[in-house]
């Protein structure tokens, strides 16, 4: 990989190509890898979360658009989003109502850059890469509260504030979580964490670790139980009501690849990424990432929402607790053991 | 009245902390459209102000040049979660006013299908609750019990939603030969549904933390609004028409009256839950006694109450179901008037609403169950 990226850079240089040439283009094709992928995952995930969501409902869901399983549906659906009319209310504040679903997707974007999908199957092994996923989901809160102000609704400000509200709650719960990990591996890099659970996978030491993370990260996709920001009894839809056609649809891209990364990191971090026996490295970790999605479907669609005193109490007086412990345990262990 | 849009304006221009929010008429969780105006002081709430008449029809006024008989398919329009409980109502009134006979056939008819009624009112009511909650499969569940009843009802009268199917002084048309199978069949079937309700919902932690201790309805608050039904029930006042002012043959059955003690929405949803197996009792009952024989009683062809007026009440699902009606000897009705449930229920929320959170309104605004289609008439 790294040999043929040289040899790919000093063709340019023999031609006499600045460099940044190769290296625009190595970024542009690994992006619309990302986006390929990100689009595709998420159109399954969409369709599979019908499917679950039925029957745990006694229902079919969608069985008619493609023919088996009605499996085109989620592609039907985003045209019919591609095609609608792009609506601005009027009192919206036009730029940064634009500008809200690009920000949450670019956050969800970037942070594929460091799952690990195989030893060699990752845009950038940055060695502070758990620290950047963290900073970077948290770009997400931003776009989402311009979303809610600038659609000048007072349902969208609401839904904004309890986002923003519940997002940074669970965030440091999150955050706590992960470091009885990173401390054991003793670094940030995501290749390193998944080598180190060659023997062991970190969901055994770590059980209350990865609990703590799987519930604050639910919290941090916004969906149910912990789906407030959008609760559509309450707030009819939350800092997207206002949006509809491609901009809604952007939202809803973003909800679902960040529901994937969180369960990628997830898996990279507790259930001992690509490894497995038999299978390919990619089809192990995706695998895994997929069976932590369907766990968050399945919670989803049984489960009522909580209240938002509820949600604070949960995040601040049981999950943060909880994580300084499993914390603080962590550390005494590996103190005694050296 | 609706008060004035300046007036709420500079209202609000005076605190700045606290805002108005309009919730309705089209909204997902007014069931229909009501329209609450909501003072906010962040997300608490200060102040209900609830409008209705989005729906209203003249219901009452119509009734006036309408014969007796006419009357009875725009009661189905009243509950339409109840229509069987809503014909039954209407009719009861017209016979005590006629003085007539119902045949023991019909009457027991008409418990079987009011009681079924009741079960599917309140499975629709779960439903939704859980759909206000968040929970979104319970609703699916319910419904799924609902069609069978649905099913029942096509069978016996040809319509799925409104019936009209009570006739003054007894039933239109016997039961199908399949009836009694197919209702003791969805009995069997629908008994052992309930714990699995219990599963999703009345045992969820999540939930019972949700509603416990919300919306709290002091009796005598209660009785002071005239509430009736599983809210009155539910803030333990052990009233139920059905049993304190017995109406066709109900007191030939035995039945429990579940109440309640705190008057929190966890109370009315006990009660409503523990009524459909009560529901139940009732039905198989009523179907063991069943007897063979005539199903209309002697009727004169034209409907000529005479001069005078009555009011008559049942125990709908939502609570007491009156009409009054005040004959002046012709075939129309002079004054026809509706006390619906639903809608003196819902004059109670503004007062146990304000202090709660926007979440708990809509809990609480769910766990007074209406239907528009009464509210407004």
């Amino acid at each position: 990989m790294e040999k043929a990226l040289e040899r790919f850079y000093s063709v340019f240089a023999e031609w006499g190509v600045p460099s940044i040439v190769p290296q625009l283009i190595v970024m542009l094709v690994v992006v619309s890898v990302v986006i390929l992928f990100i689009s595709v995952s998420v159109m399954f995930m969409i369709w599979w979360e019908r499917k679950i969501s039925a029957h745990i409902q006694v229902r079919y869901g969608p069985m008619r658009v493609g023919g088996w399983h009605g499996w085109a549906q989620s592609i039907a659906d985003g045209i019919k989003l591609l095609l609608k009319e792009d609506i601005i209310p009027a009192g919206a504040d036009k730029l940064v109502f634009a500008l809200a679903p690009m920000v949450v997707f670019a956050a969800a974007l970037a942070a594929y850059v460091i799952i690990p999908f195989g030893p060699n199957l990752i845009v950038r092994d940055l060695n502070i890469g758990v620290l950047f996923y963290i900073s970077i989901s948290s770009l997400t809160v931003v776009g989402i509260i311009m979303a809610g102000w600038s659609s000048n609704n007072k349902y969208s400000v609401l839904g904004a504030l309890r986002s923003a509200a519940q997002a940074v709650s669970y965030e440091v719960p999150l955050v706590v979580s992960v470091l009885g990990v990173i401390m054991t591996v003793g670094s940030l890099s995501m290749i390193q964490i998944v080598e180190a659970q060659k023997r062991i996978w970190f969901v055994i030491p770590q059980f209350f670790g990865f609990l703590i993370y799987l519930t604050a990260a639910i919290a941090e996709c916004n969906r149910l139980p912990f789906d407030i920001p959008e609760a559509e009894s309450e707030l009819v839809a939350g800092f997207h009501v206002e949006y509809s056609g491609m901009r809604f649809a952007i939202f809803f891209l973003a909800e679902y690849a960040n529901m994937f990364t969180v369960s990628a990191i997830a898996t990279a971090l507790f259930l001992g990424g690509w490894h497995g026996p038999l299978l390919p490295p990619w089809l192990w970790f995706l695998i895994k990432t997929y069976c932590i999605i369907f766990v968050m479907m399945w919670l989803r669609w049984t489960l009522a929402r909580l209240r938002v005193d509820q949600l604070m109490n949960l995040g601040w007086k049981v999950l943060l607790p909880l994580a300084f412990l499993n914390m603080g345990i962590t550390g005494l262990i590996l103190v005694i053991h050296g | 009245m609706i008060p004035p849009e300046t007036e709420i304006i500079e209202r609000t221009q005076e605190t700045m902390e606290e805002m108005y929010v309009n919730m309705g008429p089209q909204h997902p969780s007014t069931h229909g459209v009501l329209r609450l105006m909501l003072r906010l002081d962040g997300e608490v709430v200060t102040e209900v102000t609830t409008y209705i008449g989005y729906l209203h029809r003249c219901h009452e006024k119509i009734g006036e040049n309408r014969t007796y008989i006419q009357i009875i398919p725009y009661t189905d329009r009243l509950d339409y979660l109840a229509s069987m409980y809503n014909n039954f109502g209407y009719v009861l009134a017209v016979e005590r006013l006629m003085g007539l006979q119902v045949p023991e056939r019909a009457e027991y008819m008409r418990v079987i299908l009011a009681e079924l009624q009741r079960i599917a009112s309140h499975l629709i009511w779960m439903g939704t609750f859980g759909l206000d909650l968040g929970n979104f499969t319970i609703f699916m569940y319910c419904f799924r019990e609902r069609e069978k009843i649905l099913d029942l009802f096509e069978s016996v009268s040809g319509q799925r939603l409104n019936y009209a199917f009570y006739r003054i002084g007894g039933m239109p048309m016997d039961l199908p030969q399949t009836f009694l199978t197919d209702c003791k069949a969805f009995l069997e079937w629908f008994k052992p549904r309930l714990p699995e309700y219990d599963a999703v919902m009345t045992d969820n932690v999540i939930f019972q933390k949700r509603v416990q201790g919300l919306g709290k309805l002091d009796q005598k608050i209660a009785i002071d609004y005239a509430i009736s039904g599983p809210m009155l029930r539910g803030s333990g006042m052990k009233w139920d028409l059905r049993r304190n002012d017995p109406y066709s043959i109900y007191d030939r059955f035995e039945f429990d009256i579940p109440v309640g003690t705190a008057g929190d929405v966890w109370d009315r949803y006990m009660v409503r839950r523990l009524e459909m197996a009560e529901s139940v009792k009732i039905v198989e009952q009523a179907l063991r006694d069943l007897p063979p024989g005539e199903i209309m009683g002697k009727v004169p062809k034209k409907l000529k109450p005479p001069v005078g007026d009555i009011y008559s009440r049942v125990e709908s699902p939502r609570g007491e179901l009156g009409f009054y009606i005040v004959s002046d000897g012709s075939e129309k009705p002079y004054r026809y008037k509706v006390r619906s449930p639903a809608f003196v229920n819902l004059s109670v929320l503004p007062e146990i609403g304000p202090g709660h959170l926007i979440a708990d309104m809509v809990a609480i605004l769910g766990s007074i169950d209406i239907v528009l289609g009464e509210v407004d008439r």
